[in-house]
């Protein structure tokens, strides 16, 4: 009998078009997602060598960093925003891609639109040149990030190379308590094996917390496997995989639904399959966190209170605790309760799906935002807004004194007109704290989209499950 | 892509962990449809204040303005998967980093614009970064065919590297060039998948 194989391991072997002596393989590609800031020169390079892209029907594009989430009535502002969206339209048109447009309803996140269309499936190879693509490693599909010249590779044949990477796998017993989330499960990951943790490694998430999440949970967790350092992340495809997939246009349909089905049932990792590296945690005790510094690795339980430098094992992570905390605005010892916020940022591929709004409306329903703060929320993709709105949660948030806008990346990085001032703090529900990520000198400060909501009625960060729904 | 074999230059130290591309370049200079000209947003939060006066950044200093070389802290290049931020390394004349280790896209990027990224052992890098805070004495020798480094004294260190990798730096060479050779391969691998999983060509 053959050895037993991890899920990464399967999809890989029946991916490989060509191996090299030294291990290289030239692994085909079947999905390729691409957005606005990350293409332009892939299809320029193509142009200038007369190259055509090899399937442009395995392809989909869509503008998300730069839209604004404003009324788009009046188009693109920002002259450089609007032309890095009309060449990614003009690119589309002369090399045949299919591409949402910004008026599209089906417009959104490129994370987001993936699975919504139910163009991500299980056992497949996708790549998008951005590093989020790990987000669709939820379906059981090996999904990564790549720069641009690589995204240019796979245009003109539908292949890359790359180097097999080690298998990880990060089981978390036990169900999550009341009021924990997946972002918060995400979170405690991160802070766990830090943010190189999973370097060279491709993570499977496995466990009863992570069989018991929803797809919109599970794509909260493979999203940020990035920040763990991974190249990508997956969960095994389940009954809540298939019930996803299954009726979305791109979906499989009559017999082929059935063969597909048949396939991805067969990709689980066998029993005694072998991983390079383990790590276990238990839900039960895991808290709603937040992030305090610049790196996603900077988690603390809520309950918890900023990090003293002299605290930290040695000397680099004191240094990089002390510019941390500078750059904050933070003191040691201040209760992370008492941190007060002047913005609320709900949205992004981590975070910017139906189930998180119903979250935030959850928590939002007969409160306010507080005063001294203004909360925007961003739906990941026009279909996002438009179910959101069918169920009533646009007025919660109007009523709320929630800003509810049109889809995109936003403030999550910054790109837009969507930007914190040098100074304000955030408490935000996507994935990166990095200096300067939601605009110059902005301070970020990571959660789940009820904590945010949280903090956005309270003016503070706080405890959600103090706020008794 | 212009290849890489030989380089003798000045190595500036930057000992700061996990260096994001965040940091290298921010989004903001990214609205751009162009391979060029990105220097100008190279690790612009480190080298300018809140009024975009220059601070002190260490590529802005005189004996590290010629600098080829970049010496940097672990998890350099995490973060978002911007090949900006090896074009704005290149755009600025870094040709090579050395670091105890890198995040993986960020590594991959630099191959593909002929920067050569070298990963070495905490306390190799220790002793490169003491050299490099030396200044102008600071010139290292970079010798990817024999895979070594030359120091400032004399001294020399070994490095691994993937020979694939390593054959395409030397040679700067295209791979949509080379695998557009290989169209039979991909074509049949096509023709099987096609048969056992035809709801991906529907
Ligand atoms: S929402 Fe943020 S992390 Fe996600 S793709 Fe957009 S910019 Fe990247």
């Amino acid at each position: 009998m053959s050895q037993p194989r991890t899920l990464f391991d399967k999809i890989w072997d029946s991916h490989v078009v060509d191996q090299q002596d030294d291990g290289t393989c030239l692994l085909y590609i079947d999905r390729h997602l691409v957005h606005e800031v990350t293409s332009p020169q892939a299809f320029e390079g193509l142009r200038m060598a007369g190259r055509k892209v090899r399937r442009p029907e395995a392809t989909l594009a869509v503008p998300d960093h730069n839209v604004p989430t404003a009324d788009r009535a009046r188009g693109i502002e920002d002259e450089e925003s609007r032309i890095q969206v009309n060449t990614l339209e003009q690119n589309c048109e002369e090399f045949g891609v299919p591409i949402f447009r910004m008026n599209d309803v089906r417009q959104g996140i490129v994370h987001i639109i993936g699975p919504e269309q139910g163009l991500t499936q299980p056992g497949m190879t996708i790549v998008c040149g951005d590093s989020h693509t790990s987000t669709h490693g939820a379906f059981g599909a090996l999904a990564f990030g790549i720069g641009t010249s690589e995204v240019e590779h796979v245009l003109a044949t539908q292949t890359l190379y790359q180097t097999h990477a080690k298998n990880m796998r990060i089981t978390v017993d036990g169900p999550l308590p009341t009021g924990v989330t997946a972002k918060d499960l995400i979170l405690a990951i991160i802070g766990k094996i830090g943010t190189a943790g999973g370097t060279g490694h491709v993570i499977e998430y496995a466990g009863q917390a992570i069989r018991d999440l929803s797809m919109e949970g599970r794509m909260t967790i493979c999203n940020m496997s990035i920040e763990g350092g991974a190249r990508a992340g997956l969960i095994a495809p389940d009954d809540t995989t298939i019930e996803y997939i299954k009726g979305r246009p791109y979906a499989p349909k009559g017999a082929a639904w059935e063969q597909a089905e048949a396939f991805w049932r067969s990709l689980p990792s066998d029993e005694g399959a072998r991983y390079d590296k383990e790590v276990v945690l238990s839900a039960d005790e895991i808290e709603p966190l937040v992030t305090w510094g610049t790196s996603p690795e900077d988690v603390l339980p809520i309950s918890g209170a900023i990090p003293h430098p002299e605290d930290a094992p040695n000397e680099n992570k004191a240094t990089a605790i002390k510019r941390s905390l500078e750059y904050m605005g933070l003191t040691p010892g201040t209760r992370l309760q008492d941190v007060a916020v002047d913005k609320v940022f709900i949205g992004s591929c981590t975070n910017g799906r139906i189930e998180d709004l119903r979250e935030v409306a959850r928590v939002a329903e007969g409160r306010r935002v507080a005063d001294s703060v203004y909360a925007m929320i961003v739906p990941g993709s026009g279909l996002v807004k438009e179910q959101a709105e069918a169920e009533g949660l646009d007025r919660i948030f109007r009523e709320a004194g929630f800003d509810w806008r049109e889809p995109g990346c936003s403030m999550c990085l910054a790109m837009n007109a969507d930007k914190l001032n040098p100074g304000e703090r955030c408490a935000s529900t996507s994935n990166r704290n990095f200096e300067g990520r939601q605009g110059p000198g902005g301070r970020t400060h990571l959660m789940s989209p009820a904590m945010a909501a949280a903090a956005a009625i309270s003016g503070h960060l706080s405890d959600v499950r103090e706020l008794a729904c | 892509m212009e290849k890489f074999d030989k380089l003798t230059a000045v190595a500036a130290p930057l000992p700061m962990v996990n260096v994001d591309t965040d940091m290298i370049i921010p989004a903001r200079f990214l609205k751009t449809i162009k391979r060029t000209g990105l220097s100008e947003g190279l690790f612009y939060a480190l080298r300018h204040d809140k009024d975009g006066n220059p601070k002190d950044f260490v590529l802005d200093r005189p004996a590290y303005r010629s600098a080829q070389i970049l010496i940097v802290g672990d998890n350099f290049g995490c973060g978002s998967s911007r090949e900006h931020a090896p074009w704005a390394l290149l755009d600025a004349g870094i040709r090579c980093v050395i670091g105890p280790s890198f995040a993986d896209i960020f590594h991959n990027n630099c191959f593909k614009n002929g920067i050569l990224p070298i990963v070495l052992p905490q306390e190799e890098i220790d002793k490169l970064m003491e050299d490099a805070e030396r200044g102008a004495n600071a010139t290292l020798t970079v010798d990817l065919e024999n895979q070594t480094i030359e120091g400032p004294d004399g001294g020399r260190i070994t490095f691994d590297i993937d020979p694939w990798k390593k054959h395409c730096l030397l040679n700067g060479l295209d791979d949509v060039g080379q695998t557009l050779n290989k169209a039979a391969e991909i074509d049949s691998f096509e023709n099987t998948q096609k048969a056992r999983q035809p709801w991906l060509y529907a």
